[in-house]
């Protein structure tokens, strides 16, 4: 028999004791409903897990800084590290390496130092920090008020609340849109000729009259500029930003443009200890693209003789905890499915003996035992198959409600609202697939036993 | 044994001692018991004898819907007890038609599908399918209602939907097992001139079981007496 007519009769047969075969559907689909209903429970509460923290942006990011500066981290490090006046420096190469490494997405210094907003003729001291366009996707952001920078080297600010306020007491919002003057020191280098370069020299800054005295002479000054920046947005605190070495900062800026205006930082100080002339960093911050894979990264750049710094991989045991979460959501979910099973071999049982005579018939006027095997297992397929499709939509359902019930609750305890559960377009077509599969093992015994028939003692007439 | 001497042509059915025993209970009831019999193209023959005669077990041997305990029943050449039920299935889809005293069209099928189920089974192509239905019906004089139940039909009407259905894949062996026992005479008589009309226009094999003598006489070219299981004697008719 051919594919369209087995299936043509099948949902013929079904329609012929639509009560039945009706419930047993259903049954069927609560089976699915609820395996599907536990499952994206787990999908969703792993995601929103995963998405908080990678929002939190503690657990894809390395912290790296170079093991001659800051020693203390970690002492039995430090103690192996023979000579930590000979380890590599953060500089341009290093940094440019780190790039390339698997898994990077990107490697931005941290960059926080002092500087100053004027606005309206008032001046107000904070920190600067510059941020990477990524940092849109950390949380401190999910309330951000205005716009993210509009590009990595915008001339555009954001400014902290608190900051905000202290500028324009009344109505920090008012502050979006509007031009405002940093002012911040520049650091120049110095030539070994400086004085023949004819550069100004400006009284107070490190460096400014020691670069004649030896051969070892190098330096930098450090020149007050200012730089007009537009107000884009407002947010309530502080990205996670690692080191957390000086103070909060107040004023973000792309790190980019921060970069550009060659903002002295402290470390700078440190940097002309050494000497050299090229530009090192004090810490570097690479991001990682999944947070599985910071270990590995990690390993990587401490090969390179690095100091590193990460939230160490708790997503592993969290995808562990999971894992487990998800099999016993899905057993318990599959204990409805089992017993749909059962209402399918029921029904099936029961339509063999009801259509013993139709069995017979049909073996007489040519179907092969195969035949009446493939039109049950068809009957069973079909059951499945519409089952699984209500089965999603009534999983669907229940995962709506449950969304809405917990937005409902966390609403109530002042949280915002979370999608916890998920149903991704995987599980959709498994949900069915699986429901098929269930059913046609559900009908492997009634189908045999119709194929089984004798038609010579169904056709007896009675 | 009164084997015919083989002729050109093979005739069209032919059983060799053939028996077919079920138990039941402690012994043993010899249904069929060693019957020689062979049925030539084209002819139309009744089987006859009381109930539990093993008529109908023969008729059913022949069908292939049961397996001979012995012997051989040998249908154009090719011999039933030897085929697969694979084989058996595929033979009564291509070469048999059956009609029942019961009918046993199926109840919730309208007339069309009910002709067609077989051309479904045999994989006919689905645009050949209405072509031969109707052709079927033609031949078995129904042109009408072809979209009602079973139920709504008379006896006669149902007894021809049968027989079209018996026709849809155009077999050479037609087999009724009592096709005139649920009718009233009238009808009865209709379907048997029908059957041997349909035998003589398509050169078609029938082979009838019936307890009426005097209704066979009038259709059948030979008249074939069973009792007990055993061929008990043999009769043409002109």
């Amino acid at each position: 028999m051919k594919g369209y007519d087995l299936f043509e009769l099948a949902v013929r047969n079904l329609r012929q004791s639509k009560l039945r075969n009706g419930l047993t559907t259903v049954g069927i689909s609560v089976g699915v409903a609820s395996l599907v209903a536990m499952l994206s429970l787990g999908v969703g509460l792993q995601q929103l897990a995963t998405r908080r923290l990678a929002g939190s942006g503690m657990f894809d990011t390395v912290f790296v800084t170079s093991k001659q500066d800051f020693r203390g981290f970690d002492r039995e490090d430090d103690q192996k590290t023979e000579h930590p006046e000979n380890a590599p420096v953060l500089d341009e190469p290093a940094r440019d390496a780190m790039t390339h490494l698997q898994y990077v997405t990107e490697v931005e210094p941290e960059i926080r130092v002092m500087g100053e907003i004027v606005s309206g003729g008032q001046t107000h001291f904070g920190f600067v920090t510059g941020l990477p366009m990524s940092a849109r996707e950390n949380e401190a952001f999910d309330n951000l008020q205005g716009k993210f920078f509009s590009g990595p080297s915008a001339e555009e600010v954001i400014l902290l609340n608190d900051f905000a306020k202290e500028i324009d007491p009344k109505d920090p919002k008012e502050l979006i849109g509007q031009e405002v003057t940093l002012r911040y020191g520049e650091r120049q280098a110095l030539a070994p000729d400086s004085e023949s370069a004819g550069r100004p020299q400006l009284a107070g800054t490190p460096g400014g009259g020691s670069n004649s005295a030896s051969g070892d002479d190098f330096g930098f000054s450090v020149v007050r500029k200012t730089q007009k920046l537009k107000v884009v947005g407002i947010i309530e605190e502080e990205p996670y930003g690692g080191m957390r070495t000086v103070s909060r900062g107040r004023i973000f800026l792309p790190v980019d443009l921060t970069e550009k205006l060659n903002m002295a930082q402290f470390t700078d100080m440190r940097s002309s200890l050494r000497g050299g002339g090229g530009k090192t960093y004090m810490t570097l911050t690479v991001r990682v693209k999944d947070p599985g894979k910071v270990a590995q990264v990690q390993d990587a750049i401490n090969k390179m003789g690095f100091r590193t710094f990460s939230v160490l991989d708790a997503t592993k045991s969290l995808r562990r905890f999971f894992t487990v979460l998800d099999l016993f959501l899905g057993i318990f979910g599959s204990l409805a499915l089992a017993v749909a099973t059962l209402a399918i071999i029921n029904t099936l049982v029961m339509a063999v003996l009801e259509r013993r005579r139709e069995i017979g018939v049909m073996k007489a006027i040519g179907a092969s035992d195969r035949d009446v095997k493939r039109l049950f297992f068809a009957e069973a397929g079909a059951m499945g198959f519409f089952g699984g499709v209500l089965g999603i939509a009534l999983g669907f359902a229940i995962g709506k409600a449950i969304n809405v019930g917990t937005g409902i609750y966390l609403h109530r305890h002042q949280l915002p609202s979370e999608a916890v559960w998920i149903l991704p377009p995987w599980l959709i077509g498994a949900a069915i697939a699986f429901s098929i599969v269930v059913s046609l093992l559900a009908g492997l015994y009634p189908a045999s036993r119709a194929a089984k028939l004798d038609p010579v003692q169904t056709l007896k007439y009675e | 044994m009164d084997s015919v001497p083989s002729s050109r042509v093979p005739p069209a059915v032919q059983t060799a001692n053939v028996c077919r025993y079920y138990p039941m209970g402690g012994g043993i009831i010899r249904a069929v018991d060693g019957i020689s019999l062979t049925i030539e193209r084209g002819e139309f023959v009744a089987l006859l004898g009381q109930s539990g005669s093993g008529k109908s077990t023969l008729l059913n041997l022949l069908a292939g819907l049961d397996r001979p305990s012995s012997g051989s029943v040998t249908v154009q050449g090719r011999d039933l007890a030897k085929m697969s039920s694979e084989e058996l299935a595929a033979y009564r889809r291509n070469d048999v038609g059956m009609v029942f005293q019961a009918f046993h069209l199926i109840p919730s099928m309208t007339i069309t599908e009910n002709v067609e189920l077989p051309m479904r089974f045999a994989e006919v192509d689905r645009a050949e399918r209405g072509q031969r239905v109707r052709e079927s019906l033609e031949q078995v004089g129904l042109g009408k209602r072809l979209e009602h139940r079973p139920s709504e039909l008379s006896g006669g009407e149902q007894q021809r939907v049968s027989l079209a259905r018996a026709l849809a894949n155009r077999p050479s062996l037609l087999l009724a097992d009592e096709p005139t026992g649920n009718l009233d005479s009238r009808t009865g008589e209709d379907i048997l001139n029908l059957i041997r009309d349909l035998s003589l226009s398509l050169g078609m094999t029938v082979v009838m079981v019936t307890h009426e003598r005097a209704l066979a006489e009038r259709f059948a070219q030979r008249l074939v007496f069973l009792g007990d299981g055993k061929l008990l004697s043999q009769e043409a008719l002109a």
